[in-house]
């Protein structure tokens, strides 16, 4: 085929402080063509990404858009370009209207009229087949219908290169179908999309060419119908890895958290969390699915005694001497020191558990400074503890002492995830640990949850990966809209059967509690 | 009565210069604690201009000169103050509450210098400042509640209509208010979040400077008094009284206007007490503040207000 290049990028090179985020790395995309970026946390995809975007300046290379060397020095100069970014963390205004959005920062002639741009944002809808309400206020909106402004607000600008970061990240299956068909009419439509997600399954089905990058430099591009998962999981480490999950079957289950009709209105008056009711067992991982936002996050956080309810027991048998405790009558550390452990990785990472100016060490203090004798700190074992989870976790940071703000992503979250399970729980409660991390690291990190589940600790997972879910959780749990859809077992649910439970509606709900009743 | 309510009002747009340059500036999510000293350097460099033009011209005096000349200089005055702000929080990255507390400190400090070089007495300027319109006393109540004002009382209402159009109309005010709400998702979108920053606080401080010049020329017939900073406080608190809305700031700065000169139209109030009255305006401040946080979601500050913003931070 002989297809025009549309961006080229050589010898790109971008340093942090110490930290190489990209070392000469080379690049180039077609015109109608999808281009999936795959590497490791940390190996630069993002970074890459954003220079291209004009968020970073490159230290060193050049970009060629249609075979001219350009200079990106700015986000407008990225437009000018008819380059568009859709990032991982939208970057929209949370009391705009999805039109006043899409028109920020677009200079068109003449007067400002909003009216106008409403007209050809529903042009534009049409043409690529979207659903959404131009004068919806963003704060509003759901997670799919935010990205979906975010593709609008490029398109609207007439990009041809489109980068999507982690696009499907917070996304259902269905959405993400509905997002790769709009994609797959863009590619038609003679655009160049790049793409950059973690999930080997979709690299495979939606991209044309993979290009894999490692520790910051170009391993190399291959296409994608002459490639599979394992020979691109090998590119991307540089070793061979095995990718399976060890599932075991659960060993002398015993009733450990039991949690009954719990219900909590946000302060708006908008329920939460409606009537849940479950019992987790040790030596079991019980999965929770449901699209971002359904009360997973207020479910967990309510077993950790951080999130207020207006109704429901939770109960808890201590594994040491039996004894059954209501953690409903306790305050935060009491859970914890129970041995109730939660690790939550929310969207933006460092939002919750970790504070991004200290280093790895004092991060670790922050669980145990009240440990040991005296007024003065302790930080020989936090020290320890930070150098085994660099080591066992294999964070790519140039020391113990380097503060968290300045790793990436997944690294962060890997000193997170380590150090919750550091504690030797008794109920481990890991909200999204592997949000936005790499196969190799999730993978570690699945065999961390695991081992925790062999050990006889009741491991709540809640994720966003069904086909993850499915391979590692023993029953999932369903919610969706605060509300549990349904409990399956993880080794005999199918993929559908979990979708369609997570955006049931409750109407449909209530017909079916009644009918069991 | 009458004379009450003319005083709050003359008094009030002061008030409301001060609050709409904040407005604009908090817009860009610049939280200027420097207005108090940005509205005595306005309010010096506009007498001190008035100062050097009489002695100049002696007593060929043009009257629309002796207007627009000192309202250029406070306007200066004010702008180069917002420009020093902006100078040492975006360039040199400075914090911005510690920051607009040393321009307060300067400001009040640099206006004493200045009014010392020059007079404390302007009685003879602000007659043309407060100049009314010739038929204004004809027209009794009406006249004397409505068109009876000098100059500021329209400029203050001019300005403030027209920021909240460009605020809420233009393609300018749409990408001002995402500086302010988001500068990360504006810097994305193409917009120069600096140009922005650095613009909005000099125009900004430039009609807060305006602000402190009516003080001393409208309300204060031209006697200067060392207290144009309390003025500038209260500006600052009448931003979140009126949730960050220049025009509701119009009725916000009569009421504010109304509180604090009370005092001196109750008769039998002891010296204490009316300390007390002059206090009205901070406790309703306060209390909207409570009220506004536990309600509306609305009528909220913008989102990153105080907050630097540097692109490549992470």
């Amino acid at each position: 085929m002989n297809k025009t290049i549309a961006l080229e990028c050589r010898g790109i090179t971008k340093t942090f402080g110490r930290v190489v985020a990209n070392r000469n790395c080379d690049l180039d995309v077609y015109e109608g063509e999808i281009l999936a970026i795959l590497g490791e946390n940390g190996s630069g995809k993002t970074t890459l990404m954003n220079m291209v975007a004009g968020i970073y300046f490159p230290d060193e290379g050049q970009i060629f858009v249609k075979g001219e060397e350009v200079v990106i020095a700015s986000p407008r100069d990225a437009f000018a370009h008819k380059i568009g970014m859709i990032h991982q963390h939208f970057k929209l205004v949370d009391v705009f209207t999805a039109c006043e959005n899409i028109a920020l920062g677009v200079e068109d002639k003449g007067r400002f009229k909003l009216a106008e741009v409403r007209k050809k944002v529903i042009e534009i809808t049409q043409r690529y087949g979207f659903i959404i309400d131009p004068d919806k206020r963003v704060a509003e909106m759901s997670v799919s219908e935010k990205q979906t402004v975010e593709i609008l607000k490029v398109l609207y600008r007439g990009a041809d290169i489109l980068i999507l970061d982690e696009p499907t990240a917070v996304l259902t299956p269905q959405e993400t179908e509905k997002l790769f068909a709009v994609l797959r009419r863009m590619r038609e439509d003679g655009k160049s999309v790049i793409i950059i997600t973690h999930k080997m399954h979709e690299v495979l089905s939606i991209s044309d060419r993979v290009a894999v990058l490692r520790k910051g430099e170009h391993i190399g591009t291959v296409n994608t119908a002459e490639t599979d998962a394992s020979a691109l999981t090998e590119m991307m480490m540089g070793v061979k890895v095995e990718l399976n999950i060890q599932r075991s079957q659960p060993r002398d289950p015993q009733e450990r958290l039991t949690v009954k009709n719990l219900t909590s209105v946000n302060p708006e008056g908008r329920p939460m969390l409606a009537d849940v009711s479950f019992t987790a067992y040790s030596g079991e991982i019980l999965g929770i699915a449901g699209i971002a936002g359904s009360g997973q996050r207020e479910l967990l956080e309510a077993i950790a005694g951080l999130h207020s309810l207006t109704g429901g027991e939770i109960t808890y048998v201590n594994p040491k001497d039996g004894h059954v405790e209501n953690l409903r009558n306790k305050i935060p550390i009491q859970i914890r020191d129970l041995g109730v452990r939660l690790s939550f990785v929310p969207e933006d990472r460092l939002g919750m558990g970790l504070v991004g100016n200290m280093d790895i060490v004092d991060n670790m203090m922050l669980r145990s400074y009240s440990k040991g004798k005296g007024m003065f700190l302790h930080r020989k074992e936090p020290r320890d503890l930070a150098q085994t989870i660099i080591e066992d976790l294999q964070v790519v940071t140039p020391g113990a002492s380097t503060p968290v703000r300045q790793l990436s992503g997944g690294n962060v979250q890997k000193v997170l995830v380590g150090r919750e399970i550091a504690a030797a729980p008794s109920v481990l409660m890991a909200a999204y640990p592997v949000r936005g991390l790499d196969v190799n690291a999730s993978y570690t990190i699945y065999n961390l949850l695991n081992r925790q589940k062999e050990s006889g600790v009741a491991v709540i997972f809640v994720g966003e990966d069904l086909d993850v879910l499915m391979e590692l959780c023993d029953r999932i749990l369903v919610i969706n809209a605060g509300r549990v859809t349904g409990i399956v077992d993880g080794r005999t649910a199918q993929k559908d059967e979990i979708g369609l439970l997570m955006t049931k509606s409750h109407d449909a709900n209530e017909t079916e509690a009644g009918e069991g009743a | 009565m009458l004379a009450f309510l003319v005083s709050a009002i003359r008094l009030g747009m002061t008030f409301l210069l001060g609050s709409t340059g904040e407005t604009i500036t908090e817009k860009s999510g610049h939280l200027n604690l420097g207005i108090p000293g940005v509205m005595c350097v306005g309010a010096a460099c506009g007498c001190y201009a008035e100062y050097m033009y009489f002695t100049a011209v002696g007593s060929n005096i043009i009257p629309l000169l002796a207007v627009v000349i000192p309202l250029l200089a406070a306007l200066l005055g004010g702008a180069l103050m917002g420009l020093l702000f902006s100078f040492l929080t975006v360039t040199l990255r400075a914090n911005q509450n510690v920051t607009g507390l040393a321009i307060t400190t300067l400001g009040v400090g640099m206006s004493e210098y200045i009014i010392d070089e020059a007079s404390t007495i302007f009685t003879k300027g602000s007659k043309y400042f407060t100049a009314s319109l010739p038929f204004a006393d004809d027209l009794g109540w009406f006249g004397e509640l409505f068109l009876d004002y000098g100059v500021f009382v329209y400029l203050a209402l001019i300005i403030a209509v027209s920021t909240t159009y460009v605020l809420n109309r233009t393609r300018v005010g749409l990408h001002l208010r995402a500086v302010g709400e988001n500068p990360a998702t504006a810097d994305a979108a193409g917009i120069n979040v600096s140009r922005y920053r650095y613009v909005a606080t000099c125009v900004g401080c430039g009609i807060a400077g305006l602000g402190g010049l009516s003080f001393i020329m409208d309300y204060l017939n031209g006697n200067w008094e060392y207290c144009v900073d309390a003025i500038g406080w209260l500006a600052i608190a009448l931003v979140i009284f009126t949730v960050w809305k220049p025009n509701l700031a119009i009725i916000g700065s009569i009421v504010f206007g109304a509180l604090y000169v009370a005092s001196s139209y109750i008769v039998g109030v002891s010296f204490a007490g009316k300390e007390l009255f002059k206090m009205l305006p901070y406790i309703v401040t306060i209390l909207v503040l409570v009220v506004t946080s536990m309600r509306s979601k609305k009528n909220q500050p913008p989102a990153a207000l105080g907050l630097p913003y540097f692109r490549e931070e992470r």
